[in-house]
């Protein structure tokens, strides 16, 4: 027995990790390089994932060798405006953390307020709790988590709410992943009425708006995915639209790029229907033209605006 | 007198870890799974108290976990069973049964035998613990 343990220690000692290979056999490179290849920009927000990926890595090495003590807290907030991806990267983000073994499910819980709080005395913390166990071995994405506050009502049911959660987000570290997502200053006002929850979060997380040229790639990456394509003048009058888009106000970055193709294909499929009389080839149907573009309500209002 | 109901029931105490490895392989067949607690051990006695609600739509052993500890935060001092359904069927079947706490000290079994029509004997058995009324069978 003895003679073998000390075997065992001696080899233990003597043993490398290799770093590479687990990288490979995880098969996160994978994931990141897929996140690399389909999300236009986020460059912070990528570094950061790379960051996360490695320390895992090193941690679950280090575990091997026996050098670790307790699990690194990955708790996350994302911050950002509308349409910057945040739910996007969370749902990538429960495939990351699970390929790298640290969720043992990888399944993501996606919830708002309306889902942790209930509507009478009692109902809040089994509400919560349910949600929580759902989220188990995953992750918990909380998608404008600063409802949950409600400083102006102090009876609020929100509070409980909260309280379950920081419990639970200590407690169980190894058991689930909490991820809060939110507008960056409303997030921001959150965090100091509720100091529990910046502590308890490891990763704050900010996205950063898109730029003109980001949301053009993201566009024709959208339409590709529905098997459209913009005409060379359609490029040149959507590019125009992003840039006029922006100076007016509910600009939602990806978001608003969305509405604003979906409402291209309206205008496309009723130009069809009025100008082309009979057959249609495929091209045809997947083309978006300028016209379909330049039709949008957001180059009136522009003009309107420089006229005055 | 150690009482023997369900799975594992000739097997010493489950530990956590096993009871989790249990649980999660319910989760994983997809059976909805119950926390379940008694004070009368009899072995007729079906139909237990259960702690909340059936756990459907979970991944992970954790959450069953947890709720076991903060039953047995409650009920400790009771049995407290483990069971998972089966609805594949269109109706809830019982797969599996464990009992994953028990009380200190059981007291075991009283076998009455009551005599009737001539020589004719029926039995009866009736835990000791259900002498007193229930909620102060276990604790002492």
């Amino acid at each position: 027995m003895s003679v073998t343990a000390e075997q065992n220690e001696a080899a233990a000692a003597n043993e490398t990790i290799d770093l590479r290979r687990d990288y490979e056999e995880s098969g996160v490179g994978e994931v990141l390089d897929q996140l690399d290849r389909e999300l236009i920009g986020l460059n912070p927000v990528k570094t950061r994932l790379r960051e996360i990926a490695a320390l895992l890595l090193v941690e679950r090495a280090r575990k091997r060798l026996g050098l670790v003590n307790e699990a690194p807290t990955l708790h996350m907030s994302f911050t950002g405006n509308p349409g910057t991806g945040k739910t996007t990267v969370a749902m990538r983000m429960a495939n990351i953390l699970h390929r790298l073994g640290y969720v043992r499910r990888g399944q993501l819980v996606s919830v708002t307020r309306d889902d942790l709080v209930g509507q009478y005395i009692g109902h809040t913390a089994p509400k919560t709790k349910e949600v929580l166990k759902k989220a188990m071995g995953g992750v918990l994405f909380i998608d404008e988590a600063y409802y949950l506050y409600r400083p102006e009502n102090e009876r609020d049911y929100g509070q409980e709410s909260i309280e379950i959660l920081l419990q639970v987000m200590e407690n169980q570290r190894e058991d689930l992943v909490v991820i809060l997502a939110g507008y960056s200053d409303r997030m921001d006002k959150f965090f100091t009425a509720n100091p529990g929850f910046r502590s308890r979060i490891a990763h704050h997380i900010d996205f950063p708006d898109y730029s003109d040229g980001e949301l053009l790639q993201i566009a024709d990456k959208m339409l590709e995915h529905q098997n459209y394509y913009l005409s060379p003048e359609a490029t040149v009058a959507l590019a125009d639209y992003i840039e006029k888009r922006r100076q007016q106000p509910h600009f939602s970055n990806a978001r608003s790029i969305r509405n604003a193709l979906d409402r291209a294909r309206l205008r496309q499929a009723n130009r069809l229907f009025a100008h082309t009389g009979g057959a249609l080839t495929a091209n045809q149907l997947s083309e978006i033209t300028a016209e379909d573009i330049l039709a949008s309500r957001v180059f009136k209002v522009a003009a309107e605006s420089q006229n005055q | 007198m150690r009482i023997t109901q369900g799975q594992f029931s000739f097997l010493p105490d489950l530990t956590d870890e096993q009871i989790a490895k249990q649980v999660q392989y319910a989760i994983e067949n997809n059976w909805a799974v119950n926390i379940e607690f008694t004070d009368d051990p009899h072995p007729r006695n079906t139909y237990w108290e259960m702690w909340g609600l059936p756990m459907f739509d979970i991944k992970d052993a954790a959450a069953v976990m947890t709720e076991l500890q903060s039953c047995r935060k409650v009920y400790g001092d009771r049995y407290i069973r483990i069971s998972a359904s089966d609805a594949s069927h269109g109706w809830e079947s019982l797969r599996m049964s464990f009992i994953v706490n028990r009380p200190a000290e059981e007291p075991g079994f009283d076998l009455e035998r009551q005599e009737v029509d001539g020589r004719n004997i029926r039995y009866t058995t009736r835990s000791y613990a259900t002498n007193k009324p229930s909620g102060q069978r276990y604790s002492s």
